[in-house]
Order: C-alpha cells, then sequence, then structure tokens
C-alpha cells in the first residue's frame, strides 16, 4: 500500500509517470488553490483596513499631525 | 529520452535553468534592497513588506495560470483561427507534469512520449525561470510608487503584470512560434520590451492615478529632491540587481539544441536565443559587460556624477543594449547603453517637471523609456536579419520593433495597469490615507517598537537599581 504509484524502485525508472501521492487529486488541489488566493486577498483588504483604522484613530488621538505641523 | 545523448542534453538542461534561477533571486534580493534605501525610515517595513509579498502571489497565480498563458496564446486574438489558442498539456495546473514526474507514458491527450520524456524534467525549471521574470516584471513596478500606495492595491498590480500581462506580451513576441515573430518580425532576445518596457509602462500608469508623494513637488509644481535614505544600501542593491541579471541572461537562451532542430545544417549543437536562432554564452557575456559599462559612463556624464544615476545607468544600458545583446558588436553594445541612459534620464526629468509624475527610484525611466528605446534601435540596427529559424517569418525591421515597442509598453503594459488602478482608486483602494502618510505608514509598527524598547529600557533600570544598592538580581542565571 502506497499513496504513490511507486511500491518498489526495482522498475524501469522510465517506465513511471507522476510519483507524488494522491495521484488524481490534482482538479481539488488547483480548486483549493484558487481559493486559497483568492480567500487571502479578500483576508489581507479586510485586515489592512482595519490596521488603518485603529493607525487613524490613534494619529487623530495624539495630535500627531499638529505636532508635525508645528 | 530516446538515446543517452537524448538524456544528457535534457538533464543538462534542467540544471543549467535550475541554476538561473537561483542567480535570478538575486535580482529580487536587489529590488528590495533598493526600495528600502530609498525609502525613508518611517516607511521602510511597509515597503519591504509590499515588496517582499509579491513573491508567493505571483508564485501562486504564475502556477495556476500564467504557465498555460504563456503556451496557449501565442497567435494572440483575433490573429490566426479566431482565439486562436493553443492546446498546453504540459502548463495546465491540473497537469501530471506540474509536479513530480519522471518522464514515463502519457496518460493525457494529445501528449506524446517524447513530450512527457522532456517536461517530466523541464517544466518545473522552465516555469520557474519565467516566474523569476514575472517576479522581476512586478517588482519594477514596486519602487515606483514606494511610501504612499496600499498594500493590497499593489498586490493586485503585481498579480495582473506578473502572471497576466508581461506573459501574455511573452507569448506574442517572447515564443519562438509568436504572432508578433512572424507578422512583425519583432526581436527581443533579452527583454527590453517584454519585461522592461512593459514593466515601465505599467508603473507609469499606476503613478498617474496614484499621485506623488506628500511634499514632492513645491506649490508652483517644482519637483523636489526626496535623497535616498541610506545610499550604500542603493548600491549594494543595485549590483545585486546586475548580478542577478546574469541569470537572468542565461535563462533567455536554450543552453543546447541539435542544428537539425533548429531547420539549420549539419549534426553540430548550439545555444540559441528564445526564438532558436543561434548565438552564444561567449557572445552574451560580451554585450552585457559592454552594454553595463556604456550606461554606466553615459549615467555619470549625463547626471554629471551623481551616484544614482550612474549606478542606475548601468542598469538602463543592459536593459536598452538587451533587445539585440544576442547579435550586436560589443561595442555597439557599448555605445547603445550609452544613449538609452541619456534618454531614459531626460525622459524622467522632463516627465517628472511637466506631467508632476513622482516616481521615487527612476523605475519608468530606466526600465520603460530605456526598454522603448532598445527596441527602436534594435530595428534600425538589426535590419534585415532573419527573426526565426523558420521559413515563413517577417525579417526585423525599424517598424516591427516599433509596433512591438508601443504594444509592450502601452497596449500591454500602460493601458490595462491603467484601468486596474483608476478603479482601484475609484473604490478608494490605491492609496493610504493622507494622515497616514504623514505619520508614517510604519506608525504601528514604530510604535509597538518603542514600546517594547521602553519596556526593556525600564526593565534594565530596575534591574541596575538593585544592583547598585547591593540587593540580589531577580535574574541569578
Amino acid at each position: 500500500m502506497s499513496t504513490t504509484i511507486v511500491e518498489s524502485w526495482a522498475v524501469e525508472i522510465a517506465d513511471l509517470g507522476p510519483i507524488y501521492p494522491f495521484v488524481g487529486s490534482e482538479g481539488l488541489l488547483v480548486v483549493l488553490g484558487v481559493v486559497a488566493w483568492i480567500g487571502w486577498h479578500i483576508w489581507q483588504m479586510r485586515m489592512e483596513r482595519q490596521e488603518e483604522e485603529e493607525t487613524l484613530q490613534k494619529i487623530r488621538e495624539e495630535k500627531i499631525c499638529d505636532d508635525i505641523a508645528e | 529520452m530516446g538515446t543517452q545523448l537524448d538524456a544528457l542534453t535534457i538533464i543538462f538542461t534542467e540544471f543549467y535553468y535550475w541554476l538561473t534561477v537561483a542567480l535570478m533571486f538575486l535580482i529580487h534580493v536587489g529590488f528590495c534592497m533598493y526600495e528600502v534605501a530609498v525609502s525613508r525610515n518611517k516607511n521602510v517595513i511597509h515597503t519591504l513588506l509590499k515588496n517582499t509579498m509579491l513573491i508567493p502571489l505571483v508564485t501562486i497565480t504564475f502556477y495556476l495560470f500564467g504557465w498555460w498563458i504563456y503556451f496557449a496564446f501565442p497567435n494572440g486574438p483575433f490573429i490566426f483561427n479566431g482565439l486562436g489558442l493553443v492546446d498546453a498539456p504540459n502548463a495546465v495546473p491540473w497537469s501530471e507534469l506540474m509536479g513530480t514526474h519522471l518522464g514515463g507514458a502519457p496518460e493525457t491527450a494529445g501528449v506524446t512520449a517524447d513530450d512527457n520524456a522532456f517536461w517530466a524534467r523541464i517544466n518545473g525549471v522552465f516555469w520557474a525561470a519565467f516566474l523569476l521574470f514575472s517576479w522581476t516584471a512586478a517588482s519594477i513596478v514596486s519602487g515606483a510608487v514606494i511610501e504612499r500606495i496600499r498594500s493590497s492595491a499593489f498586490w493586485i498590480i503585481a498579480v495582473m503584470v506578473g502572471s497576466v500581462t508581461w506573459i501574455i506580451d511573452a507569448s506574442w513576441g517572447w515564443h519562438w512560434d509568436g504572432w508578433m515573430v512572424k507578422l512583425l518580425g519583432y526581436h527581443d532576445a533579452y527583454a527590453s520590451g517584454v519585461i522592461h518596457a512593459i514593466a515601465g509602462g505599467a508603473a507609469l500608469a499606476v503613478l498617474i492615478n496614484l499621485g506623488p508623494r506628500i511634499g514632492k513637488f513645491a506649490a508652483d509644481g517644482t519637483p523636489r529632491d526626496i535623497p535616498p535614505r541610506n545610499p550604500w544600501l542603493v548600491t549594494i542593491g543595485l549590483f545585486l540587481i546586475y548580478t542577478g541579471f546574469w541569470g537572468f541572461y542565461v535563462a533567455c537562451n536554450v543552453p543546447i539544441i541539435s542544428a537539425g532542430d533548429i531547420g539549420a545544417e549539419g549534426v553540430t549543437f548550439t545555444a540559441t536565443n528564445i526564438y532558436l536562432t543561434p548565438t552564444t554564452l561567449s557572445a552574451i557575456t560580451f554585450n552585457f559587460l559592454l552594454s553595463l559599462s556604456g550606461g554606466f559612463l553615459a549615467g555619470y556624464m549625463v547626471s554629471r556624477g551623481d551616484a544614482f544615476w550612474s549606478f542606475s545607468g548601468a542598469l538602463a544600458g543592459v536593459i536598452t543594449a538587451s533587445a539585440g545583446n544576442d547579435l550586436y558588436h560589443p561595442l555597439q553594445a557599448f555605445f547603445i547603453g550609452g544613449v538609452g541612459v541619456v534618454i531614459a534620464y531626460k525622459m524622467h526629468f522632463w516627465v517628472e517637471r511637466r506631467f508632476k509624475v513622482d516616481d521615487a527610484v527612476g523605475a519608468v525611466a530606466v526600465h520603460g523609456y530605456a526598454g522603448f528605446a532598445g527596441l527602436v534601435i534594435s530595428g534600425f540596427m538589426l535590419w534585415g536579419h532573419p527573426s526565426s529559424a523558420f521559413e515563413g517569418y517577417a525579417a526585423i525591421t525599424p517598424w516591427g520593433q516599433f509596433a512591438g515597442a508601443v504594444i509592450m509598453f502601452f497596449v500591454l503594459g500602460f493601458a490595462p495597469a491603467w484601468v486596474v488602478s483608476k478603479a482601484l482608486k475609484n473604490c478608494g483602494m490605491l492609496r493610504v490615507p493622507r494622515e497616514i502618510e504623514i505619520a508614517g505608514l510604519d506608525f504601528k509598527e514604530t510604535r509597538q517598537r518603542e514600546e517594547a524598547e521602553r519596556m526593556i529600557a525600564e526593565a534594565e533600570a530596575s534591574e541596575a537599581a538593585a544592583l547598585s544598592s547591593g540587593g540580589s538580581s531577580s535574574n541569578q542565571s
């Protein structure tokens, strides 16, 4: 039993095809990859916006721009 | 792999491209150093993350669709056979050949045993060589827009440039069978246009929508200099980019191919450029160094000894000569490099004054204008030279190269980046709020560091007080 197509290396190597585990799952992996990529952008944009709001609040509370203007 | 010689040729090619990838990584290290060196202290972390995070984003997207675009699009839209997409069984992300594969019998329709034997060894390293070009294209834009762009906006633009637009142009004009090669005789051996002009055009479009950094221009429109924070780091960054360029140049070649495979006579082997026309590593070594030197000297001269423009001039010299550096005489490369730098330098300051464009690192000039000029110059220098090893392709001409330069800089560089950055601007997503820009994009990190340092200083003061009063230390270890 192996998650790859290789049960033994005592074979003609040039006859072997893909040797990563779970051959046949490529389509699912691509879907997961696309979801991970798009999902990361969405998460990052929300996180960035939230961080910016907190930073802006702090800048205004501490009157940073007023200090710089002086 | 039909014979032992075939097998050795493929394995040599695999190793060759693998080495180029490691060398090209230095381009990105150089870009990071350079950007950080130019950024003011209050923006350093933001600049660093903005640039480095394009690596994973462009990598995953180049795996998911960028590589497929290169093989699928050489016919161009509505030029040959309607949409004219070409089957690319080795490059779709669900292909078995996009993973660990030993070249055994194909299971995909349309794939031959020879295809499998070849792509099983070459796909990953060839993909990675192109990917490193993708990082470079996106990174060129990154430098221009520092100190005010939102990271999220930049990363969307980086994916567009790195995994979509540049690789479309590569498919059209940097592919042995691309429509621009066939119809225009387009020749761009070391990517004056397909990397540099497109990235420069994209950077210019984003800069127009982004606007200048606060304080860059006086009320009367006079530009102010914002000098690099760390000139030494600028120097090291640019020297690392030069070093990485060795990898870039050799990655643009096919290292070994039999004469028969490219329609030539005899049984010899040769290196070729991406168009499968013969050149040598020796030739491109001559020309790389001479064009670098021509650019260096011209950069020093035109800027009257400014260090930043001297070093950037060396890079612009290489970029200008790159389109024809597989063929030029070394002294031609030297003078072409010099001419390109003068054009880039003059254009940079004219555009800055005339249109109030704040390009923080001169990326549009060094990559965009120099790349554009290099393509036009190569059209005259290589007029009539065959663009391809095969019959039925247009020869190189000034008008073909000019059309190619316009396609690279404006059609695939400027236009898509202008549309996307304008959309981001209209959604309020392109630029950080002005208060944050004034306080510094690293405001939060700076505060956290100050707080951490304050706490450590208090702890040390407390410890020192305990020791000076003869008491026991709180830390006995």
